[in-house]
């Protein structure tokens, strides 16, 4: 089996892709992944997931070259704050409708 | 040297040659994930072996290099069992899961000595060891789990056994038999322990690699 394993550098740090492990079963892993990414200290927590559990999707098509869909250049947190005022969901948004 | 040094150098050299054991693995051990994860254990076992060495070193007025490397082969204390060439792999996670039951057993006796240094390290290396023990148990799971590796553990765990109890003072012996036993669900046999002090012809082999580059050395060299 192979497990995908990612890795969490620093307390509160997102957890980001590592490499694999090779093992036989979980336990198998648990002990391979802990040795392997874990032995020097640089992290302080692993997730493993069986490769088989992973969904990739890699196929983005745009045919048509919709650039009007990308929103660089667009800023958008004013008018989202006041659209939110008007429905009255500003307290609901995440950061409870505070700036930023 | 008082019991106390005598303690700290058997539990010293059996770490040292384990780990010496353990490492000649790296680089063939059965797959990339094992290897890493057996000479990581190595590493762990040498680096119990230098914390050893300098609680002993200072009451000898020494130091954990002299102790590791300048001393003659015979007077070496550490257990035969850690002592055997590389075994084939059976073998060796058979020496593996032995010697770390026994070390077990071992070290929950120093954890409760009166002595705060002795008490402090033991603790120290067993929470280490726990993830040695957590590695041999999962093997030992496995290879119980077919008929083949069953057949083959319990023909390595037969072979290896007088050296098992050989690690253990005569009074802990019966609580490593009692440990063995229920894990393999069987009777182990009635044999004489081949005790600490005898020294295998592979030691002194052993010990010629080990201290090659600090012989080559000249005395009072830095690295």
């Amino acid at each position: 089996m192979i497990y995908e394993v990612f890795r969490q550098e620093r307390k509160g740090q997102p957890l980001q892709h590592a490499g694999t492990v090779t093992a036989p079963d979980e336990r198998f892993a648990e002990v391979y992944a802990r040795e392997q990414y874990g032995r020097r200290q640089e992290s302080t927590a692993l997730w493993l997931v069986p490769r088989k559990a992973v969904r990739e999707i890699d196929e983005f098509p745009d045919e048509f070259d919709l650039k009007y869909r990308r929103v660089d250049g667009y800023s958008i947190k004013t008018r989202l704050r006041e659209a939110r005022e008007r429905a009255g969901t500003l307290e609901m948004a995440p950061g409870g409708g505070e700036d930023g | 040297m008082s019991e106390r040094t005598d303690m700290l150098l058997e539990l010293a050299d059996d770490e040292l040659i384990l780990g010496w054991r353990n490492s000649e693995w790296t680089g063939i051990a059965p797959f990339l994930e094992e290897d890493v994860a057996f000479s990581s254990i190595a590493q762990n076992e040498i680096g119990h072996a230098r914390a050893l060495y300098e609680l002993a070193a200072a009451e000898l007025g020494t130091t954990a290099d002299q102790l590791a490397f300048d001393r003659q082969p015979d007077e070496y204390r550490c257990a035969p069992l850690v002592q055997l060439r590389r075994l084939e792999w059976a073998r060796t996670i058979a020496r593996h899961w032995l010697y770390e039951t026994a070390d077990e057993i071992r070290l929950a006796t120093l954890k409760a000595s009166d002595d705060p240094q002795i008490a402090g390290i033991a603790a120290k290396m067993d929470r280490e060891e726990a993830y040695h023990r957590m590695h041999a148990e999962m093997w030992i799971d496995r290879l119980l789990s077919s008929a083949d590796g069953r057949a083959r553990l319990n023909e390595a765990v037969d072979e290896l056994w007088p050296y098992a109890l050989g690690v253990l003072d005569d009074e802990l012996r019966p609580e490593l038999r009692r440990h063995a036993e229920e894990r393999l669900g069987r009777r182990l046999p009635d044999v004489e322990p081949v005790s600490r002090g005898v020294h295998e012809a592979e030691l002194a082999e052993l010990w010629e690699e080990m201290t090659m580059v600090r012989r080559s050395a000249p005395r009072g060299a830095q690295w």
